[in-house]
C-alpha cells in the first residue's frame, strides 16, 4: 500500500449501511473555503452600514447603563443602606447577583480551555464571543462587592502594599481570596482572549479599507505575519494557557463557594458546596451562551459556522451539569436530614415552608424540571425549544442563589435575631443595569472585533488537512 | 542606526497548505536554512520542515508558576506571620492551608503571563514593520494564501538559483523583497 487514507475517511467495512445518526455531522456546513470564511466573518465587522437591529440593541442597553451608572451614584452618595440589606441579612442582591455573574462567565473558559484539551473541535465556532461573554460577565460581577464594601474608593485596600498604617490584609479571610481569585480569573481571561485575537486581528489589518481600521486592527495585531516558527509557539503558548485556564476557572467557583463553606451558617457549613458550585457555574454558563448564540446566528447568519450541531451540544453539557446540580439540592436536603443537626434539619425546612418557600418551588421548576426536556432530541434540535430552556435555567439560576443566601441569613441560630429580605428597587435598579452593561459591551464587541475565531475556521475545513511525507 | 537597505529575500508564493509544506520540506532538503513559511492558519508539520524545533516556552511557565506560587505564599506569610501577626480564632499563626489559595492564584497569573509575554517575546513580536509586508500580495496571508520566503542572509543564497529552486516547486509567483 503506498498511502493509507486519513483515519477520518476511513469506514468499518464489516457494516455496509452506517446508521445515520452514527455519521458525524460537520462543523462547518459544506461549500466554505478559507477565502469565503474569512470574508462571511471578518465582514460583519468591516462593513461601513451597521444594521438597524444593532442601533435598537445597542441603544436599549447603553440606556440600561444609564441606569447602572444613576443606582451608582445614589449608592455612592447615599450609602449601602440604598440597597435593601440590613441586620440579619448583610448580603443580599449583591452577593446572589455577583455568585450568578462568575458563574455565567465560566461557561467562556470552560469552552475555550476545557473543551480544547478534550478535543472537542465543535467549541470553535463558539469560543470567541463565549470567552468575550466571560469578561463582560466578570465585569459585571465584580461591580458588586465593590459597591457592597460601602466605600469602593478604598477598595485598593484589599490588595497588599506598604502603607503608613503598616496594616496588611489578612490573608487568612476568604474575602481576600476571593479579590485574588477573581482578579486572576479576568486577567487570565483577557490574555487568552486576546491571545487567541491576534491572528485574526493581522487578517482585519489586511482587510480593512479605512485608514483608522487599518492603524487600529494593526497595533492589536502586533505585526503578525503568520510565520510557522510564530504559529508554532503560539500554539504552544495557547494550549499552556488552556492548561493554566481550567485549573484556574475549577479554583475560581471553588473560592466564591468557600465564601460560604468557610462561614458557620447553616445552609452554608458544608463540604460539598465546591463541586456543586462549579457544575452550578458550568450549568448556568452554557444556558446564557445558548440564550446569546440562538438570537446571534440567525440575526448575523451564522448558521453555516454555529450549526444545530453546536447547539445540541450545548444542550447536552446543559442537561449533564443540571443533573450534577439537581443531585446537589437532594443532598442538601439527606445532609441536613442525616446529620441531626437541628438547624440544619431547620434550614432545609424553612426553605421548603419557610417564607421563601416560592422561590424553593421554582427553582425546582427552573433548575430541576426543565432541563429534562433536553433528553428528548427532538427539543434537543430545536432552537425555540432550547432557548427556552436555557431561560428557565438563567432565572433558575439566580433563585438559587437567592435561596441560599437570604433563606440562610434570616433564620440563624438565634430566633431574637431573625428577619425578612426583599430587594430594594436600587438592588432592582442595579441588577437590571448590570445586565444592560453586559449587553452593551457584548453589542460593541459584536460589531467590533470578530465574534467567531476566523484562523480557527481555517483549521475546521476539509482542505486544511495535510500529509507530511515519509521521512 | 542606518536603515537597512537592498534585498531581504525571495519570497514564493503558494495555492495550498500542502504544497507549502511540500515545497517548505524541499527547501531544508536542499540546504537553505534561513527560511521561514507563511500561513493564514498554523499547519501541523510546518515549523518542523523549515528546521524548528523546541520553542522554549514550557520552562518559562514553569519558571513562572514557581516563582508565582512560592511569592504568593510568601506574601501571606510574611504579612500575617512576621509583619503583622494577628491572632484569628486560636489559630497557628502559620496557618499553611489558609495560605494556598492565594498561593494557587499566583502560581496561574504568573505562569499566563510568562506564557503570552514568553510566546510574544520569543516571537519578536510586537515588530509593526517587516519586509514582506512590502510585497502587496502578501495580505492574502492572513486570508487564503501561502508564503516562503529564502532571505539573503542563508549562506547558500545565490539571487539566480534561488529563483529557479522555488519557481521549480510549483509556486505561482516568486518575488524579491526588500528592506
Amino acid at each position: 500500500m503506498s498511502e493509507q487514507a486519513p483515519l477520518h475517511e476511513v469506514r468499518p467495512t464489516t457494516q455496509r449501511d452506517i446508521p445515520e445518526r452514527f455519521i458525524p455531522v460537520p462543523i462547518v456546513e459544506k461549500g466554505h473555503t478559507f477565502a469565503s470564511v474569512t470574508d462571511q466573518i471578518s465582514s460583519i465587522v468591516l462593513k461601513k452600514k451597521t444594521p438597524i437591529g444593532w442601533w435598537i440593541g445597542f441603544g436599549i442597553t447603553f440606556a440600561l447603563v444609564q441606569v447602572l451608572m444613576v443606582t451608582l451614584a445614589r449608592v455612592v452618595f447615599g450609602g449601602i443602606g440604598n440597597f435593601g440589606i440590613n441586620h440579619p441579612v448583610g448580603w443580599g442582591f449583591d452577593i446572589i447577583n455577583f455568585v450568578w455573574w462568575i458563574g455565567i462567565g465560566h461557561a467562556g473558559t470552560l469552552i475555550s480551555a476545557i473543551l480544547l484539551l478534550l478535543r472537542q473541535d465543535w467549541r470553535t465556532s463558539i469560543n470567541r464571543f463565549a470567552e468575550a461573554m466571560t469578561l463582560f460577565a466578570v465585569a459585571s460581577a465584580g461591580l458588586y462587592p465593590l459597591f457592597h464594601t460601602g466605600r469602593p474608593w478604598y477598595a485598593f485596600w484589599l490588595f497588599p502594599y506598604p502603607n503608613t498604617m503598616g496594616l496588611w490584609p489578612q490573608f487568612r479571610s476568604p474575602l481576600m481570596w476571593d479579590v485574588f481569585a477573581v482578579s486572576t480569573y479576568a486577567t487570565v481571561s483577557f490574555l487568552f482572549w486576546y491571545v487567541g485575537l491576534i491572528p485574526d486581528l493581522a487578517t482585519l489589518r489586511d482587510r480593512a479599507r479605512s485608514r483608522i481600521g487599518q492603524t487600529i486592527y494593526g497595533m492589536g495585531a502586533l505585526g503578525w505575519r503568520g510565520s510557522a516558527k510564530h504559529w508554532s509557539r503560539y500554539e504552544h503558548a495557547y494550549l499552556l494557557l488552556a492548561g493554566l485556564s481550567t485549573p484556574l476557572v475549577l479554583s475560581v467557583h471553588t473560592i466564591v463557594s468557600f465564601d460560604f463553606a468557610v462561614s458557620v451558617i447553616p445552609g452554608w457549613h458544608s463540604t460539598f458546596f465546591p463541586p456543586y458550585f462549579v457544575a452550578g457555574a458550568v450549568f448556568a454558563g452554557f444556558a446564557m451562551v445558548l440564550t446569546l448564540s440562538i438570537p446571534i446566528r440567525k440575526i448575523f447568519k451564522l448558521q453555516d459556522f454555529i450549526t444545530m450541531k453546536h447547539l445540541e451540544n450545548m444542550g447536552k453539557v446543559m442537561l449533564a451539569t443540571g443533573l450534577i446540580v439537581f443531585y446537589a439540592y437532594i443532598m442538601e436536603a439527606f445532609f441536613a436530614w442525616y446529620s441531626g443537626n437541628v438547624y440544619e434539619r431547620y434550614m432545609i425546612l424553612n426553605r421548603q415552608h419557610g417564607p421563601y418557600k416560592h422561590m424553593y418551588m421554582m427553582l425546582i421548576i427552573c433548575n430541576g424540571l426543565a432541563p429534562q426536556m433536553m433528553w428528548v432530541k427532538r427539543f434537543r434540535t430545536s432552537a425555540t425549544m432550547l432557548f427556552i430552556t436555557a431561560m428557565f435555567v438563567n432565572v433558575g439560576m439566580w433563585l438559587e442563589r437567592f435561596v441560599i443566601i437570604p433563606t440562610s441569613l434570616s433564620r440563624d441560630y438565634l430566633p431574637s435575631s431573625w428577619g425578612t429580605y426583599h430587594g430594594s428597587p436600587w438592588d432592582w435598579s442595579m441588577f437590571v443595569g448590570s445586565i444592560g452593561l453586559f449587553l452593551c459591551l457584548l453589542f460593541l464587541f459584536l460589531r467590533l472585533l470578530p465574534m467567531i475565531s476566523i484562523f480557527e475556521m481555517r483549521t475546521m475545513l476539509p482542505e486544511a488537512d495535510v500529509h507530511e511525507a515519509e521521512a | 542606526m542606518k536603515p537597512r537597505t537592498g534585498l531581504y529575500g525571495v519570497l514564493a508564493e503558494f495555492p495550498d497548505p500542502q504544497s507549502l509544506l511540500d515545497a517548505a520540506e524541499r527547501t531544508t532538503t536542499a540546504g537553505y536554512t534561513n527560511v521561514d513559511a507563511y500561513s493564514p492558519f498554523p499547519i501541523h508539520g510546518l515549523a518542523e520542515a523549515i528546521g524548528f524545533h523546541r520553542s522554549g516556552l514550557s520552562q518559562l511557565v514553569l519558571g513562572g508558576g514557581v516563582i508565582g506560587g512560592l511569592g504568593g505564599f510568601f506574601m501571606c506569610w510574611y504579612a500575617n506571620v512576621v509583619s503583622y501577626p494577628l491572632n484569628s480564632g486560636g489559630k497557628p499563626l502559620n496557618s499553611w492551608p489558609a495560605f494556598i489559595p492565594i498561593a494557587f492564584e499566583c502560581a496561574v497569573l504568573l505562569a499566563s503571563f510568562a506564557a503570552v509575554l514568553g510566546m510574544l517575546g520569543l516571537n519578536g513580536l510586537p515588530m509593526p514593520y517587516h519586509p514582506v509586508f512590502n510585497v502587496p500580495r502578501f495580505d492574502q496571508a492572513s486570508r487564503d494564501r501561502f508564503f516562503l520566503s529564502i532571505q539573503v542572509r542563508d549562506p547558500k543564497f545565490d539571487h539566480d538559483a534561488v529563483r529557479g529552486f522555488l519557481m521549480g516547486l510549483n509556486a505561482t509567483e516568486v518575488t524579491d523583497v526588500d528592506w
